[in-house]
């Protein structure tokens, strides 16, 4: 890994050591439970409470309003679920758009099945939600507006504080998945109106299986969790000290260094870009060129699979050549036959979903590294183009020979 | 995810391009499913044993191995032979596939089948 440059860093990142050293005592000496009463467990109870407050300042939001989970599935998961069932008396109508993640998609389909409506608006070729839309889908049995805050694979960011004004306007409640937004990009839940916001700490150098869900004073929900009474018997569930420290340490250490590493990041975003553009042919990119996280490039390169580049970067085969670790959206990682439903959602042909490559940068990152993942990425092109029956050729559907309208992803035979 | 010799052949492919003048030609899969392999073959036409034979693959890891090891499987054997070679074949000589990509990415046997296919039909003419 020491040699290896890490550039999946939406997927997770690397705990920052000061948040480790924080951690450090939490997992060891200091093992007592909040829930007790003698000085032991108040401590715990303490570093949680200071905790609490760094995560709050992150969001501007009260600490009150801050409730602790395992990390963002579960807080999108208690949104959905917890507003759909505290409103079920009021309606089942829910609006969210086609390219959700997953943890937000999954929850809205549970519910489908149990009876709610969920409205999933389409997203234009860059990614975005049309706030008028949203506002035209409202009707009166609408509880919940859930949208991204920031687009996980296309980095997209949405024009939450529009949609939060029409949710305010509506009366419905807001949730914002803020996953890949906090500790990325300033974050105020009060300019973007958002009622509910997830977080998870391991998206910014904080451990994983620890997150957060602010709930606003006044929005009904139902707890998600039943049992002991920690975070005011809303989410039962000893305390994950450890981790709720760290995400504390992480959102401290987040909040100190935001704006100069969005002014960064955003430069080497927009020099990889350049970069693509004059030295790799036929590249198209993915999701709104500045309207885009900072640590977020994605672009589809034509005629080649996302896999195989995985592939190719992650196991170099020249002397000394150090391993790239990238993303993609090709079916063959998402592990089923379809591409991702993010990249489709675009309006993108599968052929170019499959080619997508998507490069996350995390605070470390230099230019030095990224130049030499950039020049790696350009000589893996070329070969598996080299490779390729299909670049250069045109557009066309199918093998030849095969019947256009039958031609099917799972091989016959 | 993959055995080493998978690894092996999508790193180091065996046979990759195009037979020059090729006399038969298979091409399987679709690039909207992301896997599309093209085998040719050069025949002797004495023997009908296949002299040569390429390919050319857009796809995944597995999609370029097996279309790699179905080259090296299927040069020298006679026609008759080489079309026996199945994707369990191909897969079990790579020491397995995932499950996933049994079916998605090992097309190669099927691309390799088509070029004899076509080899045959060019020559019944």
């Amino acid at each position: 890994m020491d040699s290896a440059i890490f550039l999946d860093n939406a997927a997770t990142t690397r705990t920052d050591p000061d948040v480790l050293e924080t951690m450090r005592p939490w997992l060891d000496e200091n093992f007592g439970s909040p829930a007790t009463l003698y000085t032991f467990g108040s401590q715990a109870k303490q570093a949680i409470e200071a905790a609490r407050q760094h995560v709050a300042d992150l969001i501007g939001a009260d600490p009150k309003d801050i409730f602790f989970t395992s990390g963002a599935t579960e807080s999108n998961n208690w949104a959905i679920k917890g507003v759909a069932e505290a409103l079920e008396e009021r309606g089942r109508h829910i609006i969210s758009n086609q390219a959700e993640h997953h943890s937000i998609l999954m929850p809205l389909r549970h519910l489908e099945k149990k009876g709610w409506e969920v409205t999933y608006l389409p997203v234009d070729s860059d990614g975005f939600v049309d706030p008028d839309a949203v506002a035209a889908a409202v009707r009166d049995d609408t509880v919940l507006v859930t949208m991204v805050h920031a687009n996980h694979e296309i980095g997209t960011i949405q024009p939450i504080a529009e949609i939060g004004r029409v949710t305010a306007e509506k009366g419905v409640a807001f949730h914002v998945n803020a996953a890949q937004t906090a500790g990325h990009i300033p974050i105020s839940v009060q300019e973007l109106g958002a009622g509910l916001m997830s977080l998870s700490a391991h998206k910014f150098y904080g451990p994983k299986g620890v997150g957060a869900l602010y709930i606003r004073r006044g929005v009904r929900i139902t707890p998600l969790l039943h049992g002991g009474s920690q975070e005011k018997k809303r989410r039962a569930g000893t305390h994950n000290v450890p981790g709720i420290v760290g995400m504390g340490k992480a959102a401290e250490l987040a909040r100190a260094n935001l704006k100069a590493e969005v002014d960064r990041l955003s430069g080497l975003r927009d020099h990889i870009f350049d970069w693509v553009e004059k030295n790799i042919d036929d590249i198209r990119i993915n999701g709104h060129r500045t309207r885009r996280l900072p640590n977020n490039v994605n672009f589809s390169i034509e005629g080649i699979e996302g896999e195989s580049i995985m592939l190719s970067l992650s196991y170099p085969t020249a002397d000394g050549a150090r391993p790239v670790y990238i993303s993609t959206g090709s079916a063959c990682v998402s592990g089923s036959l379809e591409p991702s439903h993010i990249l489709l959602a675009l309006g993108m042909p599968a052929e170019l979903a499959h080619g997508s490559v998507r490069i996350s940068m995390a605070k470390g990152d230099n230019q030095e590294d990224i130049d030499y993942a950039l020049s790696q990425i350009a000589a893996v092109a070329e070969r598996l183009r080299s490779m390729s029956p299909v670049y250069k050729r045109g557009n066309k559907k199918c093998a030849a020979g095969s019947d256009p309208n039958g031609c099917e992803c799972e091989a016959a035979g | 995810m993959y055995t080493e010799k998978v690894m092996d052949h999508f790193q180091n492919p065996r046979n990759m391009g195009e037979v020059e003048d090729p006399d038969g030609v298979g091409e399987v899969g679709n690039p909207q499913c992301g896997d599309v392999m093209r085998i040719t073959i050069k025949v002797d036409e004495n023997e009908d044993r296949i002299e040569d034979v390429k390919f050319k693959t857009l796809g995944c890891g597995a999609a370029i191995a097996t279309s790699s090891m179905v080259t090296e499987l299927a040069k020298g054997k006679t026609l008759d032979e080489a079309q026996e070679i199945s994707k369990k074949v191909v897969a079990d000589a790579l020491g397995g596939l995932p499950p996933q990509k049994m079916h998605c990415s090992n097309l190669a046997s099927d691309g390799l089948r088509k070029a004899i296919e076509d080899y045959r039909a060019r020559h019944a003419q």
